[in-house]
């Protein structure tokens, strides 16, 4: 069962956080673990894979990356496992400046513009993502989704350098 | 009656619920305990006769014989030091590994236990006793408190443990209450305890945060709270920051104000203890008060000490605003703004400090939530969840997270995060995994939890070796490890291969854990060196794959090497020879470069093996597939 049949839900790469939450929430209702307290243990361990199942699927579906991702696998687009290279020049070609800039960023503000501006580009690919599965353009799909994916770890890299930069202030 | 019942699932009534047990729930601390007991979704904490709710967890073992438990075991510390133990809680799940940190902090005589997977002892009372019996000694009393409060016998109990407990603490505090003859509903963080308590009594909808500031801990949790679910987003904290903390700066002043003044003391441990309770009272004092003063005698010299709330604000002031630092990350964890949580829930005695209250009120704006008492919330929280999960009170569900990212050692030292920090339990994970070199038939599996990027500076949980891997070529095999973490916080870890079937399955108990004070530090450590932890992680997985291609390279060569013209041959083995060097170094872009320019000049090779070897292979596919290929 896939993550959104398994939510009651239609397969789709918009999805509106509340009702993911609703139905999650309902369906924990039934399956989380507490509810079987003092069951036979066939059951509660059917529960607590159950409950185990719906949280993989929440987890998947929330966040807009790892749901837009997930989506594309269920159409048959593929990406590399992470941390694998890159087959994209053009991206190569992005990463490197962007990190690079990241590199010398020395104030926060500076960070927080660079971080910004991934969170930009990050809003703009998702909200482009919607055409490309239209279209079924399966090689932009899969290009669009490399670039979010470094960008999500670019974000991540930001974060990571700004706390560096508070904490040698502090 | 009926012969058979259905019911739904939550609502079944349990064989002996009702009239024969009670279901308690019980803040087992690490300086105070508390027992507590919902009816009708109303919780009340068990008093004693003279009206006490907390019972100090101290218990001693008198010379004359017997055990006591709490105030009365307390009484006997001056007379018999070596018989009584305090703050055994500290002690929970550590084991031989920990023995180091642990010896000579404490006054007891510890021993480090038999083997690596023994928990320390404490030699008491002339006998060696684990952390586990001791803490079940508490447990014991707490028990018979609430047994002679509500006249019943009580077997079932939700325990409160520190969102921070590892594996090896949760599984002792577990077995302390086997020990004592309770059995345990459910294992409930104390944060999420805490926010129960308030959340049921108000009927509250939205984002919750409770802000736990107790004696030596500080922990921070991020809650949403709907309809009935308690759900927690984030949760954060360092284990080695707290109210003792203030108690030990004013203690510091008033010594040096004594030297100051040309009082010459010998500073030992009775005289440390003294000024340290001085200080503590002039600290609760200092809570309703602008002033304060004490008089302070160490070997017959009495000195006079004022302190100004102002004053004693300047000095703890850092420690507050590290507090709020954290509870800054935990929001960005979660995405969410500080101005969005509609409240703050207040746990721990320090939270009395007015100015931990107005600092906590001015990070979101709105002001604290302080109408529990913060000694007694999380008991009743508790007892809530007690209630709950016997089929009666409230329809409440909490979704709890893991406090720490669980992952596996990979090529380079390299940490593989399975299950990040944060996800919703139970979960269970998967991660498949491949071998590096051809006819490779065993793999390590090594399990650690942390959040930096490299095996070194992450806590090991457990080791195995997944044997019996028919031999393939590397990357052939597939090797699923699966992590499960169950509805209380403990991991299961299995690795199979799936081409063949082989299964290994690991319970992952280790009987010794991290230390607050480690886990502590790794939190802190990570965020610290983040940035260098990724630097080193690029390199080391550009290093990693680097020796993938040439290992790739060279099965290739051996086998098709008569394709090649012996210049081309050259240009390869150069090609190959700048790559090996490069490894060696520290340039990640060198080694890039490197690995781009063998790859460039092997190209004519990998199409003409394609071209003769694989042609065939590959005519009757269709175009789709092809390009599906093509693009792996």
């Amino acid at each position: 069962m896939d993550h959104f049949a398994r939510l009651g839900l239609p397969a789709a790469l918009d999805l509106e956080p509340a009702s993911l939450d609703r139905v999650y929430f309902a369906r924990q209702r039934e399956w989380h673990p507490d509810r079987f307290v003092g069951r036979p243990p066939e059951e509660r361990a059917k529960a607590s894979t159950e409950a185990a199942a719906l949280n993989d699927a929440y987890r998947t579906l929330k966040d807009p990356l790892s749901r837009a991702i997930y989506f594309a696998e269920l159409n048959g687009v593929a990406l590399p496992g992470d941390g694998k290279t890159i087959d994209d020049s053009e991206l190569l070609m992005e990463a490197m400046e962007a990190r690079e800039a990241l590199h010398e960023a020395a104030t926060a503000t500076a960070v927080d513009a660079l971080a910004a501006q991934a969170r930009r580009d990050m809003q703009e690919a998702l909200a482009g993502l919607g055409g490309l599965f239209l279209a079924n353009d399966k090689p932009a799909i899969r290009k669009a989704l490399l670039r979010l994916r470094y960008l999500d770890k670019f974000a991540e890299e930001a974060r990571a350098r700004r706390t560096n930069l508070e904490r040698v202030k502090a | 009656m009926s012969l058979l019942e259905i019911h739904e699932p939550g609502e079944t009534p349990l064989p002996h619920a009702g009239e024969s047990a009670l279901a308690v729930g019980i803040d087992l601390g690490t300086t105070n305990s508390v027992v507590a007991m919902a009816r009708d979704g109303v919780p009340a904490a068990l008093h004693d006769e003279a009206g006490k709710a907390l019972v100090p967890s101290v218990v001693a073992y008198p010379a004359s014989g017997g055990v006591l438990v709490g105030d009365q075991a307390r009484l006997l510390m001056a007379a018999e030091p070596r018989n009584v133990v305090a703050s055994i809680k500290r002690l929970m799940g550590r084991g031989a590994a920990d023995f180091h940190a642990v010896a000579g902090v404490l006054p007891y005589e510890i021993e480090p236990g038999s083997g690596q997977t023994d928990m320390v002892k404490l030699r008491i009372g002339g006998k060696a006793r684990s952390p586990v019996e001791i803490s079940a000694e508490i447990l014991k009393a707490l028990r018979a408190r609430a047994e002679a409060a509500l006249e019943k016998p009580v077997e079932r109990a939700v325990i409160t443990v520190p969102a921070y407990f590892d594996d090896a603490a949760r599984t002792a505090t577990r077995d302390a209450a086997r020990v004592a003859g309770l059995e345990v509903l459910r294992l409930v963080n104390e944060p999420t305890a805490a926010a129960l308590a308030y959340g049921l009594d108000k009927g509250s909808e939205g984002l919750y945060a409770v802000y736990d500031l107790g004696g030596g801990t500080f922990d921070f949790s991020l809650l949403r709270l709907e309809k009935g679910v308690f759900q927690v987003l984030a949760t954060g904290g360092d284990t080695a920051l707290g109210g003792d903390d203030f108690d030990r700066l004013i203690a510091e002043r008033m010594l040096s104000e004594r030297r100051r003044d040309g009082i010459a003391d010998a500073v030992d441990e009775s005289a440390v203890k003294a000024a340290l309770a001085l200080a503590r009272h002039m600290k609760e004092q200092l809570s309703d008060r602008d002033k304060t003063s004490g008089r302070l005698e160490l070997s017959g010299a009495p000195s006079f000490h004022a302190l100004t709330r102002p004053e004693f604000e300047a000095m703890i002031l850092s420690f507050v605003a590290r507090t709020l630092d954290i509870a800054r990350h935990v929001l960005a964890d979660a995405d969410v703004a500080a101005g969005d949580v509609k409240g703050v829930v207040l746990v721990g005695g320090s939270t009395r400090l007015p100015l931990v209250r107005a600092q906590v009120a001015e990070l979101t704006g709105k002001p604290a939530l302080t109408d529990i008492d913060p000694d007694e919330v999380v008991a009743l929280g508790a007892a809530l969840q007690a209630e709950a999960l016997t089929g009666g009170g409230s329809d409440t569900l909490l979704l709890d997270v893991t406090p720490l990212s669980l992952g596996l050692e990979t090529m380079g030292g390299i940490v593989e995060k399975i299950v990040p920090r944060n996800t919703p339990i139970p979960v269970q994970l998967a991660q498949e995994f491949t071998t590096y070199q051809d006819g490779q038939s065993a793999m390590a599996v090594h399990v650690v939890q942390g959040e930096r990027e490299m095996v070194a500076d992450c806590r090991s949980l457990a080791r195995f070796e997944l044997l019996g891997i028919p031999p393939m070529v590397a990357g052939a095999a597939r090797i699923r490890v699966t992590f499960a973490v169950d509805a209380d916080g403990l991991l299961t870890v299995s690795a199979e291969e799936r081409t063949t079937g082989v299964v290994q399955r690991i319970e992952v108990k280790p009987s010794y854990g991290l230390s607050h004070d480690d886990m502590a530090d790794m939190l802190y450590d990570s965020l610290e060196n983040a940035e260098a932890d990724m630097t080193r992680r690029l390199l080391t997985e550009s290093r990693v794959e680097a020796k993938r291609s040439l290992l790739a390279l060279e099965a290739a060569l051996a086998k098709d090497g008569a394709l090649l013209t012996a210049e081309e041959r050259g240009e390869i083995d150069a090609a190959r020879r700048r790559l090996e060097g490069s490894i060696g170094g520290e340039d990640r872009d060198e080694i890039a470069a490197a690995a781009e320019a063998l790859e460039n000049i092997s190209k004519p090779f990998a199409e003409r093996r394609m071209d003769r070897g694989i042609r065939a292979a590959l005519s009757g596919l269709s175009v789709t597939e092809l390009e599906s290929r093509v693009g792996e």
